[in-house]
């Protein structure tokens, strides 16, 4: 009896010397499953030729020790948590963390052995290929593989965990140092249009077609490592200083700051190359969809998973309108006249979509629209409506956007660029204003609990109608340009997968939150890539939507609520800490925040 | 002519009848109390007259005008507004913002308005915030100042019953239902929501019809007494008549046994 009763007891208390057994066997499989993915999806042979550093460090193999030297972090790393005392890492936990990387790199050794001793296996795994043993075992036999894949992911697992023995300070320069370089190389393509006009530095940095060399790493690690170093803090320190400003200095510098982005946006596609600029304008696109998005599901609670069929329609409609080889009927309007009518279709299917799923909620309501967006593709492709539309040929010979005489499509990349920013920043505009507005109100209230909502007065089926339509209708803006700015439209530029990515874009960036929503837009199609657009990490390429999958998941489990969040998710989603504060400021004591001047990080734009 | 009347009201679902031909009729500036056992169809009637359900027979009149058959938001818009006997606040919003919802339906700016913030949709905006303000104050200092910016979730239990009643004086109602207003309440909690309830009378000029359970709450603040029991009007009255009669005694202590035997 006395024995059961004192086995809890016996649990809790470790000796921090002792090896964790369990723990270093779990990472260390885990970190060996991510290697063994690694090899088997294919990601070493196709990353192999992206060199980061020319010729000791490829992407492929950047990847493939990214897992050791994780787990090996998680030895030293503590949580930190108020008012509880952690033990401080040791050289055990160095220990234990090699021991980890030796059990993770044993296991794509003997992946490696047994796709080449039992070729049965290979079917299994569609990313093999004789290349891809040669570069799990990095050239030199399977035999010797077993010596050398433990022997380095243990090395490397030491050396995250060895990081975390470092102070909190070094290993912040360390971090800025590390991601400078990846960056760096990662994002060659940028760097090296960006400084168009001054080559010198980009032919320092990559002397190899894209790869850093040994030299350039070394001092790009140096600078960025001494700037963290020697100007820790300093960027808190200016916005905590600014936040304790009173409302009219804060707001005159956001203002200032305002002034200053808008310069630098004005002025960027300007000194920006081709690549950069048909990169801004994808984002643009997206960006627009989006913001119409998060108007339907941030704001008003309504999952939309069909929501691509209005970019159709605004594309289609504009194709229709403005070209003069269109198929059945050629009004041949140039885009500044058939735009209202555009608008005017959309609210229309935005009404018309509306309407028959008024009564549908939750799963239901995503299903029923996924259906929505499908029906349009496939009825801009049927025997029915092909005539009008061009069925699988599409629309061409859409005219571009006539500004001051000229006419704006993929010709001249800098002028769209302006006109797709000034339409993010009227759909950013139209979504803030509803936002704070009695309808904005009456979403918030029917996302919460419809039922409720209706009780206390809103009429839900205008609501909703109203969130369909302004959606529909921004959505339509991104059509509109789109057809301009590509000249033709086809219906495989609709497919369910945007809808997707549209969706995975607020989810990811911030449901609720402009800023939030754009900065998704930047970070999954600017750098990841859209469904049919190359981003900056081109070389992503067939395996983009894997990257897609993992930042998702990643999201769902670290953070939730997106990476800028409103301020009513980020409740929503972290409840409890938020009663804590609420606790803390009700203490008699305690003034609490004003009124006028709500304290504490506010995200919401 | 009674601000409210509902004639011969039937609602049943499946074979339950949740209410049997219920006539109810309230005179402006009463409060009414409805009491009866658990299950005696008391929500049922409230969810009837908001329009979360439609009767099945008979007739809901409000100020003379048929209602039933409108959707509770029409309901509302008409002037009857109500409080869940569960509290069902929009828990992520923040206490003025539960308020100021309630403003919704006595309130007009559009799309169009809002976007381009035209000088009447500023007015409108500010008008709904004071008069949002000045109803929270009507529950003292529990709700205002720097609960104003709180979410509604950090509320205690009584609070988030005041601010659900702040939310329904919002759409300037002229009856107000009012569920459970003192469930799960302590004793001076209830005694204070029992003095807050005369007041939106006096101060505000609501009628009210409040379901109740607490005979204490019922004794103080009604003026008449209706007594449900498995959908049937059984008793009406002042409290006194009402607590002394045989039927409603019936109905929440049972019948004697030996009454039973003999029979």
């Amino acid at each position: 009896m006395t024995a059961v009763a004192t086995q809890p007891e016996a649990r809790a208390v470790r000796d921090p010397s002792r090896i964790e057994g369990r723990r270093v066997l779990k990472v260390g499989t885990l970190a060996g499953v991510a290697m063994i993915y690694v090899a088997a999806v294919g990601l070493l042979d196709t990353f192999n030729a992206r060199m980061i550093i020319s010729p000791i460090l490829s992407l492929a193999y950047l990847l493939f020790f990214a897992a050791p030297f994780l787990a090996g972090r998680v030895f030293t790393k503590r949580i930190e948590l108020e008012g509880i005392e952690t033990k401080p890492a040791t050289g055990a936990d160095v220990g234990a963390a090699a021991l980890a990387g030796l059990i993770a790199g044993l296991m794509p050794a003997l992946f490696a052995w047994a796709v080449n001793t039992f070729p049965d296996l290979r079917s299994t795994f569609p990313g093999w290929s004789p290349q891809m043993v040669d570069l799990l075992t990095l050239g030199r036999g399977v035999a010797a593989a077993f010596l050398l894949l433990p022997g380095i992911s243990a090395a490397v697992a030491a050396l995250g965990a060895a990081t975390g023995l470092l102070s909190k300070r070094v290993q912040k320069a360390l971090a800025a140092g590390t991601f400078t370089v990846i960056g760096l190389a990662l994002f060659s393509v940028v760097v090296d249009d960006f400084f168009d006009w001054f080559k010198a530095l980009p032919d320092f940095l990559y002397p190899n077609a894209g790869a850093m060399s040994i030299l350039s790493a070394a001092v790009s690690f140096v600078v960025a490592a001494g700037l963290a170093l020697l100007l820790p803090g300093r960027v808190p320190k200016f916005t905590t200083g600014l936040a304790s400003e009173d409302g009219a200095t804060r707001r005159r510098s956001t203002l200032i700051g305002a002034v200053i982005i808008l310069v630098i946006v004005l002025l960027v596609p300007r000194f920006l190359g081709g690549i950069l600029n048909e990169l801004l304008i994808n984002v643009g696109f997206f960006a627009l969809m989006a913001l119409g998005l998060n108007v339907v599901v941030g704001y008003a609670g309504l999952l939309d998973l069909g929501y691509v069929a209005f970019f159709a329609v605004g594309a289609y409609a504009t194709g229709v309108l403005t070209s003069p080889i269109s198929p059945t009927w050629d009004p041949m309007l140039s885009w500044w006249q058939a735009f209202p009518i555009v608008l005017a279709l959309a609210a229309l299917a935005g009404l018309f979509v509306g309407t028959p799923v008024l009564r549908m909620r939750g799963d239901y309501l995503a299903i029923v629209t996924l259906g929505f967006g499908e029906i349009v593709r496939l009825l801009l492709l049927s025997d029915w409506l092909s005539p009008y539309f061009g069925g699988a040929q599409g629309i061409r010979n859409i005219p571009g956007i006539p500004i001051f005489g000229q006419e704006v499509n993929v010709t001249t990349p800098v002028l769209m660029v302006y006109m797709v920013m000034a339409f993010v920043a009227l759909a950013a505009f139209i979504s803030w204003r509803l936002e704070h507005s009695r309808i904005g109100r009456a979403w918030a209230a029917m996302r919460e609990d419809e039922d409720v909502a209706e009780a206390v007065g809103v009429d839900t089926v205008k609501a909703k109608l109203t969130a369909f339509i302004t959606g529909a209708v921004i959505a339509s803006f991104a059509g509109a340009l789109f057809a301009a700015k590509v000249g033709s439209v086809f219906t495989n530029s609709f497919e369910i997968l945007v809808s997707i990515v549209i969706l995975v874009i607020v989810i990811v960036g911030g449901m609720g939150n402009i800023v939030g929503v754009l900065v998704g837009a930047v970070v999954l199609i600017g750098v990841l890539g859209g469904p049919n657009q190359p981003g900056l990490l081109q070389e992503l390429g067939e395996y983009k939507l894997l990257f897609y999958g993992a930042l998702l998941v990643f999201m769902m489990l670290k953070r939730p609520e997106g990476l800028l969040p409103s301020r009513r998710r980020q409740q929503e989603l972290h409840q409890d800490e938020f009663l804590q504060d609420a606790w803390l400021d009700r203490s008699p004591m305690a003034p609490g925040p004003s009124v006028a001047e709500p304290r504490g990080k506010d995200y919401e734009f | 002519m009674p601000l409210l009347e509902t004639r011969e009201l039937e609602k049943s679902f499946g074979g339950v009848k949740a209410i049997q031909g219920v006539d109810f009729t309230i005179e402006e500036g009463e409060i009414v109390s409805i009491i009866g056992p658990n299950g005696a169809g008391k929500t049922s009637f409230f969810n009837v007259i908001s329009g979360i359900f439609h009767p099945d027979a008979g007739q809901v009149l409000f100020d003379g005008l048929e209602i039933s058959g409108h959707t509770p938001s029409q309901i509302t818009t008409a002037g009857i507004a109500r409080t869940f006997q569960n509290v069902r606040l929009f828990p992520n919003l923040t206490v003025l913002e539960n308020v100021m919802v309630g403003q919704h339906c006595r309130t007009k700016a559009g799309v169009f308005r809002s976007v381009l913030r035209t000088p009447s949709q500023r007015r409108e905006e500010q008008e709904i915030e004071e008069k949002a303000k000045d109803i929270l104050s009507f529950f003292g200092s529990r709700l205002v100042g720097y609960r104003f910016n709180q979410p509604a979730f950090v509320l205690s239990y009584a609070n988030r019953r005041r601010l659900e009643i702040a939310r329904a004086m919002a759409t300037e109602p002229r009856l107000l239902l009012l569920d459970e207003p003192t469930a799960g309440m302590n004793p001076n909690e209830t005694v204070e929501m029992t003095e807050l309830i005369g007041r939106l009378r006096d101060e505000r000029g609501f009628t009210i019809v409040v379901i109740e359970h607490d005979m204490k709450v019922v004794q103080g603040v009604s003026d008449r007494v209706v007594v449900l029991d498995h959908g049937v009007k059984i008793a009406e009255g002042t409290y006194e008549e009402v607590s002394t009669n045989d039927a409603v005694i019936e109905a929440y202590l049972g019948r004697p046994a030996d009454l039973e035997g003999t029979a």
